[in-house]
């Protein structure tokens, strides 16, 4: 990891230790206190822990011009995305993403391309509406790996983070409390659950807590519908295409609404929050990925909607092209925050218990 | 712009605690308020940006405060700090206002958290800001902003023109140009003048120089200066100020809290000549952390040193600078510009005062003393022994200043011939008129919002 980052975050943390009129907020600051001297692993793990909603600058005496210069939201969003790249496998991929919006564009032709040949040279030998394109066993051939090479790859760099931060053996309780604090988006509320400081500087509002959450659950929803759809073929035989009042029909569409909407709305409140509060060099990428996470959503509702239509085939290799970029993009993408968090909380949750 | 200044009904001179409150109290009574902040705007709201709690009065549990804290209790509080010099018809009404006061502010945008760590002994009596003193300026100037509340940033006030019984007018600098406002009615909160340091050298001479000012340094007493010279009621010893012992390392002004240094009683403190000068261990805060302002603005360079040893590193919070180090007390007298013999000879001394530490106990009064030593340490002596060796720098950090102007209990200013009819203060620059030494935590807080009310209220009825 850089020095130079991780020296500048635990500088600040110095400061804010001595001060703690933060501590109501949110994780970062009980978990700070904790501590007297801030070793790297420490730093890391405040990093992560992190959320970004800003309340804390907007309330510091001594940010810029005062000579303390504080701006802890920016410092641990530059650890944090060094701590992605620093764990991610393979290290080659690893420094492309986070911080190129261009890279993730062009991941997403190669996506478009690969499936577009899939479609040409593999194709169907028969069956039902998109398996009339391309079989269902080449999808199956194409995704699998897509999804259990990231998953093995995530894996790798978590536990990589797990012994940087000093991670103990986990408990259920520890990841009882993680997933709750994540399922209500606690850090991004502000320790009076009024939401955070962004699209409007030191205004509290939910706009980006909630923005958030859409989009989560939205992904959550398309990646049920993709779940279910799995179960149904393989455990019960029922093949698509589903009828619309099926399960993965109404929990794809309404991910696929939720992900449009979220992560439209979310490039918006980007556009108008202060990018110097976050990490500027990963402005590129974090808008590449939220557009990314956009477009698997839109795409998916416009073959829902043309599915019947002449466009069908080049909309569904547009979509699976989209989908598949995604996929193979998770580890080096803000994609990896979701698992980060996890992994920071429950981390969180056993300092809580002394360990 | 002169043309739209006459529209205004309140000018509020200041931009923190109480001239905010000052400034929704009376938007919200129907007046157009005018507020004239000469901080730019990333340091608006003077010393208030540094606090972090409000010293509230309460019958039960209220918002964050537990238990109770009668009138009785709190004034008593009181007294104990001021030594006396306290008035208290206007202290008993801000405190009996206090606990009117909390709900006022959540409904205001202030929000509050339980007690920090590191300071449950205020978890009953004072209500901590979540984010502190800096989120309620903010959520302050966004009430305002919603009720209507006019803001200029680096609006320097030079003057404000009294006529026999009434102010005429005001004048400040704003953009590089003089304007001139005549408002209705006037209210004055823009702090003491700390922040002057050649007015602070004639008040306490030449060792005022090298104080420390823990807050902003735009409170520089411009405001309190003109209407003193017009023969305003003044109160307070222009000589006095608070003053507490700080990191000596901390920035000229606005160092704030993080500067703060809670190692004295497990230390020995030594002058410049490498000699102690006062009991270490006599008390514990708030008493403590009052009274080494004085005792270090007493010694040669107004600077004192801290020794401490590596068993008593993690007794106290941590400071925002980190401490010099060194494996020999000799070394650490070469980085702090000691005498090192000095300093081992004293370090010697005080270690063979020392007796049975069995009974050490860092947060009460243990009773572990020296014997026959001068000045003795008479709670927490414990000889410092072993390396590392750490030492810290302390000066005096000048928190605020007691002269102010003299008010009645709305707030009003007068002259000798009477009160003046459109003019209040609220905050910092009247708050001699409640105390005249000393200071309990979260008291300010308590003044700025319960004058800035009052004040608030009074010239919003005058103005309509």
């Amino acid at each position: 990891m850089q020095a130079d980052l991780i020296q500048e975050a635990r500088r600040q943390a110095e400061i804010c230790n001595a001060c703690r009129y933060c501590e109501g907020y949110c994780s970062v600051f009980p978990s700070l206190n904790a501590e007297r001297a801030f070793s790297d692993g420490a730093i890391t793990q405040l990093a992560n822990l992190c959320h970004n909603c800003r309340g804390c600058y907007y309330a510091c005496q001594y940010t810029a011009p005062h000579e303390f210069d504080l701006n802890l939201p920016k410092a641990l969003a530059e650890v944090r995305r060094d701590s992605w790249e620093s764990f991610a496998w393979p290290q080659p991929l690893a420094r492309r993403f986070h911080t190129h919006g261009g890279a993730i564009a062009l991941a997403l032709m190669i996506g478009f391309a690969l499936l577009f040949w899939a479609v040409r040279v593999i194709g169907s030998s028969g069956g039902e509406g998109f398996y009339a394109v391309l079989s269902h066993n080449a999808m199956v051939a194409i995704f699998a790996p897509a999804f259990v090479l990231p998953l093995f790859s995530i894996f790798l760099s978590l536990r990589r983070y797990w012994v940087k931060v000093g991670g103990k053996p986990l408990q259920v309780a520890d990841v009882t409390a993680a997933f709750k604090r994540a399922g209500q988006m606690q850090d991004l509320a502000a320790g009076h659950g009024e939401g955070c400081n962004f699209e409007d500087e030191d205004r509290f509002s939910q706009a980006r807590r909630h923005t958030h959450q859409t989009i989560m659950y939205g992904f959550l929803l398309c990646f049920a519908s993709t779940s279910i759809a799995t179960v149904l073929h393989y455990g019960f035989g029922m093949h698509a295409p589903y009828g619309l009042w099926s399960l993965p029909k109404l929990f794809g569409i309404s991910g696929g609404v939720l992900l449009t909407v979220g992560c439209g709305t979310m490039v918006y409140l980007k556009q108008k929050s202060d990018r110097d509060l976050g990490d500027p060099a990963a402005w590129g990428g974090d808008i590449g990925f939220i557009l990314l996470l956009g477009f698997v959503g839109l795409s998916g509702l416009v073959l829902y909607v043309l599915g019947s239509s002449a466009l069908m085939p080049a909309l569904l290799a547009i979509h699976l092209g989209s989908v598949l970029t995604f996929f193979l993009l998770t580890p080096y993408t803000k994609m990896a925050h979701g698992f980060y968090r996890l992994a920071a909380l429950v981390r969180d949750a056993q300092r809580k218990r002394g360990m | 712009m002169a043309a739209q200044m006459e529209l205004y009904d309140i000018a509020v001179i200041g931009g923190g605690n109480a001239a905010l409150c000052a400034a929704m109290t009376a938007a919200e009574a129907g007046a157009k308020v005018l507020i004239l902040e000469t901080a730019p705007k990333p340091y608006r709201g003077g010393n208030s940006r540094h606090t972090r709690n409000f010293r509230c009065m309460h019958t039960g549990p209220l918002g964050p405060l537990v238990e109770e804290y009668s009138e009785d209790e709190y004034l008593s509080d009181l007294l104990k700090v001021t030594g006396g010099k306290t008035d208290e018809r206007l202290a008993r009404l801000a405190i009996r206002t206090s606990e009117d006061c909390l709900p006022w502010m959540e409904e205001h945008g202030v929000r509050f958290q339980p007690s920090l760590s590191g300071t449950l002994s205020l978890a009953r009596t004072n209500a901590f800001f979540m984010g502190g003193g800096k989120s309620l300026v903010n959520a302050y100037y966004r009430t305002a902003a919603g009720l209507g509340v006019d803001v200029r940033y680096e609006a320097a006030v030079t003057h404000l023109e009294l006529n026999g019984d009434q102010i005429e007018w005001v004048d400040f600098t704003y953009a590089g140009q003089e304007h001139r406002v005549s408002p209705k009615a006037v209210i004055v909160a823009s702090g003491g003048f700390q922040a002057d340091t050649d007015w602070l050298t004639r008040a306490w001479g030449e060792p005022a120089k090298n104080f420390l000012i823990r807050g902003t340094p735009y409170n520089r007493g411009v405001v309190l200066a003109d209407l003193l010279d017009q023969g305003i009621e003044r109160v307070g010893d222009p000589t006095q100020c608070h003053a507490v012992a700080i990191d000596g390392r901390a920035p000229k002004f606005d160092g704030g809290i993080v500067t703060r240094l809670d190692c004295v009683p497990f230390s020995i403190v030594v002058n410049k000549e490498a000699e102690r000068f006062y009991d270490e261990g006599e008390d514990v805060w708030p008493k403590r952390y009052a009274i080494w302002g004085r005792l270090v603005a007493a010694q040669p360079d107004q600077v004192g040193y801290v020794i401490i040893d590596s068993k008593s590193l993690n007794l106290f919070m941590p400071s925002v600078f980190p401490p010099l180090k060194a494996g020999t007390l000799e070394e650490l007298a070469a980085l702090m510009g000691l005498s090192p013999d000095k300093l081992t000879a004293t370090v010697t001394e005080f270690n063979a005062a020392c007796g049975d530490t069995g009974g050490f106990h860092p947060t009460e009064l243990d009773g572990v003393a020296t014997s026959d030593l001068s000045p003795p340490k008479s709670n927490w002596a414990r000889p410092i022994t072993e390396p590392p060796f750490y030492g810290y720098l302390l000066r005096t950090g000048v928190t605020f200043t007691y002269l102010g102007l003299k008010v009645d209990d709305t707030a009003q200013c007068s002259t000798a011939s009477g009160k003046i009819k459109n003019l209040w203060a609220a905050g910092e620059t009247m708050a001699g008129s409640i105390l005249g030494q000393g200071y309990l935590a979260g008291f300010g807080m308590t003044i700025g919002t319960v004058f800035g009310r009052i004040a608030g209220r009074e010239a919003a009825a005058y103005a309509s």
